[in-house]
């Protein structure tokens, strides 16, 4: 090869102080990027904040209105508005992710289980890439499926005609629901968490299994309490990064949620799971040509910030405990 | 990949452990408690029922997509008309899903490159490599919309002005410049961690033997690591594309609000396209399902049957490298 020849040629041009520096300073260049991203977004969003206090996280009207009105005061010249109460997005998020990963948790579980420990050879070498392809698929393409296959079915066969007259005067039960969102959202995540639990379950040390084999514990108790429960970093760590996913979804959301403002209340019996509400990230993907009026803007990112606090926050402990996994011996 | 390095007389231990013996015992499971045989039945029925929805989305896209994609939807542009057969096709989203992709990479997968090459040779002030480290999974967390915000405050600053549609002295800021730089960020995180799993797969040794012969450390990083390396950097380059191709919040936000190429009037060429504002597959899905504008349901299924293409075929690439690199034998396989 004419490799051999190279080091010479590229010996001053590529010495290796110069790349050292060279690499060190992108490096840095990311590093600042994230903190330009943190500083700019909370500094956009920090006037709206300021203006309503913790009162922003509270209850209180209806947000659709105070986003119209706080971006019809950004037009005009009588001085911003800023009143904006939260709740009804911070609420559906909640039960939508919550939801969702509770949801996505569970089957992840005994996939994950599943994959590593009982599933025959055949099985287990077509569930992986399935996993896989499920993780990949483009969110607009759930979104879509759930549009036009989901919301139909939950509208059509699931909600009762008494349920819709019951709460007609209020909203409209047109399939766009909760339950939707719940349903499509923990599709979306269940891949995630599967790949990282299968990952930590199938780095327990062979040992430890083997050991409780020989005391005669079967292979289903063996895999629980042994393998599961060893791995329980791996386990934190992908709800965890799954529940910063969740959060962050937005157009799926925009499209399956029913995009209205409002709390759907589990006290008023299992009718709220078809109702229709509308979390934060889709709020900013549907109000996105309101960023012109600068009380809006400033709104727009105060429920970025929340995002992405929200999120980061999960990120990073997702990344701590997967940390605590390298005790094991593990690499998840 | 030709380099002797790739191919070690012995697979070394890797990190993990050698595949699990359990597996096939010869214990059946009938013996079992029945809460046990129940719960091995909950195994099975999540995994089918994972393979059957797989199969659903594949089957029912392929149905669709080649009931209402015809090859000219590729070609012609979208137009306005009242019903579905007057609007044309879709070939701005198609291309635009192209130059998002290749724009995207292209920053994407240097950045992504040298920061872990950073990390796993040099990082040495060990604070700035925790700080990288945590700062590459922050990024992995930022929700894309979010990123978009920040997108629209950065592009349309004046001094980036040059990077989309400025009218008397208003940045635009809608552009595919803009587009691609957010969506990079989008892939680097994938890039980062898989190139960093691939060079801290290669032994130490390989090192210290480059270093004997005179090597520099970022000779030996060029011409013996990255090469080693090659089938993780184009797993995470493909992960990477995945998940370009796939994010729509970014394009609604920075590229989005048409379904035409808007190019800029007085720039060369291949600029007046890339600062005006445009459209890719998955914005194009997004507003011609229901609760888009557009609301074409038909174009929205050929669109997404042709966006779920490039992601089935980014997955067998992925597979394709896969095997190819267990084949070869490098140290992380």
């Amino acid at each position: 090869m004419e490799e051999a020849h190279l080091p010479e040629e590229y010996g001053p041009r590529w010495s290796d102080q110069r790349a050292e520096r060279l690499l060190g300073a992108l490096v840095c260049a990311v590093v600042v990027l994230l903190l330009a991203l943190i500083v700019t977004v909370f500094w956009r969003a920090w006037p709206s904040f300021a203006h309503n206090g913790l009162a922003w996280f509270g209850a209180g009207g209806n947000v659709d209105d105070q986003i119209n009105r706080i971006y019809l005061s950004g037009l005009g010249g009588e001085g911003f508005v800023y009143t904006f109460h939260a709740w009804q997005l911070l609420w559906s998020t909640f039960l939508i992710t919550g939801g969702a990963v509770l949801l996505a948790f569970f089957s992840s579980l005994f996939v994950a289980v599943f994959l590593v420990e009982f599933a025959p050879e055949p099985m287990s070498n077509v569930l992986a890439p399935v996993v896989r392809f499920l993780a990949s698929v483009p969110s607009v393409i759930y979104g879509l499926l759930g549009v036009l296959l989901v919301v139909p079915f939950i509208g059509n066969h699931l909600v009762t005609e008494p349920q819709r007259a019951s709460v007609a005067g209020v909203i409209s039960l047109s399939g766009y629901s909760l339950l939707a969102a719940v349903l499509i959202l923990a599709l979306m995540i269940a891949p995630l968490m599967t790949s990282i639990f299968s990952d930590g379950i199938r780095s327990v040390r062979p040992g430890w299994l083997e050991g409780s084999l020989a005391l005669g514990v079967n292979r289903w108790r063996t895999t629980w309490k042994i393998a599961v429960r060893t791995a329980r970093p791996a386990i934190v760590a992908g709800t965890v990064l799954a529940t910063a996913r969740a959060i962050g979804e937005a157009v799926m959301l925009a499209m399956v949620s029913g995009s209205v403002a409002f709390a759907p209340n589990p006290a008023d019996g299992l009718i709220f799971i078809f109702e229709p509400s509308r979390p934060l990230a889709p709020t900013i993907v549907k109000n996105i040509d309101l960023l012109g009026s600068e009380p809006a803007n400033n709104t727009l990112f105060a429920i970025a910030a929340v995002l992405l606090f929200s999120a980061t926050m999960f990120s990073l402990a997702g990344w701590f405990a997967r940390r605590s996994m390298r005790k094991y011996g593990a690499t998840a | 990949m030709g380099a002797p390095v790739a191919t070690p007389p012995m697979p070394p231990p890797s990190g993990g452990f050698p595949r699990k013996p359990s597996k096939g015992l010869p214990q059946s499971a009938s013996t079992w408690h029945l809460s046990d045989r129940i719960g091995l039945t909950i195994c099975w029925a999540l995994g089918l029922l994972f393979c059957a929805i797989a199969v659903a989305i594949v089957a029912y896209l392929f149905v669709q997509g080649i009931k209402y994609l015809r090859p000219e939807m590729l070609f012609t542009p979208a137009t306005a008309g009242f019903s579905q057969g007057q609007t044309g096709g879709f070939s701005d989203a198609f291309f635009g899903t192209l130059i998002v992709a290749t724009m995207g990479i292209a920053i994407a997968l240097p950045v992504g490159v040298g920061v872990a090459v950073w990390l796993v040779e040099y990082g040495r002030p060990a604070a700035l490599a925790r700080v990288t480290e945590s700062t590459i999974e922050a990024i992995a967390g930022i929700p894309s919309i979010v990123l978009a915000l920040f997108g629209t405050v950065i592009f349309s600053s004046a001094a980036l002005g040059f990077l989309s549609r400025t009218s008397e002295g208003v940045v635009f800021g809608r552009s595919f410049f803009g587009a691609s730089a957010m969506l990079s960020l989008v892939a680097l995180p994938l890039v980062v961690a898989s190139t960093r799993e691939g060079l801290s797969a290669i032994p130490q040794h390989v090192r210290e033997a480059s270093y004997a012969v005179g090597k520099t450390k970022i000779a030996t990083t060029r011409r013996i690591l990255l090469p080693a390396a090659r089938p993780q950097v184009a797993t995470g380059a493909m992960l990477g594309l995945g998940r370009i191709i796939g994010d729509t919040a970014i394009i609604v936000v920075l590229l989005g609000a048409t379904q035409n190429f808007a190019p800029v009037e007085g720039a060369a060429f291949p600029f007046n396209y890339l600062r005006g504002a445009g459209t890719t597959l998955t914005n194009f899905v997004y507003e011609a399902s229901p609760t888009g504008n557009l609301n074409q349901p038909e174009k929205a299924y050929a669109a997404a049957f042709v966006l779920l293409l490039m992601v089935l075929a980014l997955n067998a690439a992925v597979d394709v490298v896969h095997r190819r690199a267990r084949k070869v034998g490098t140290w992380s396989s």
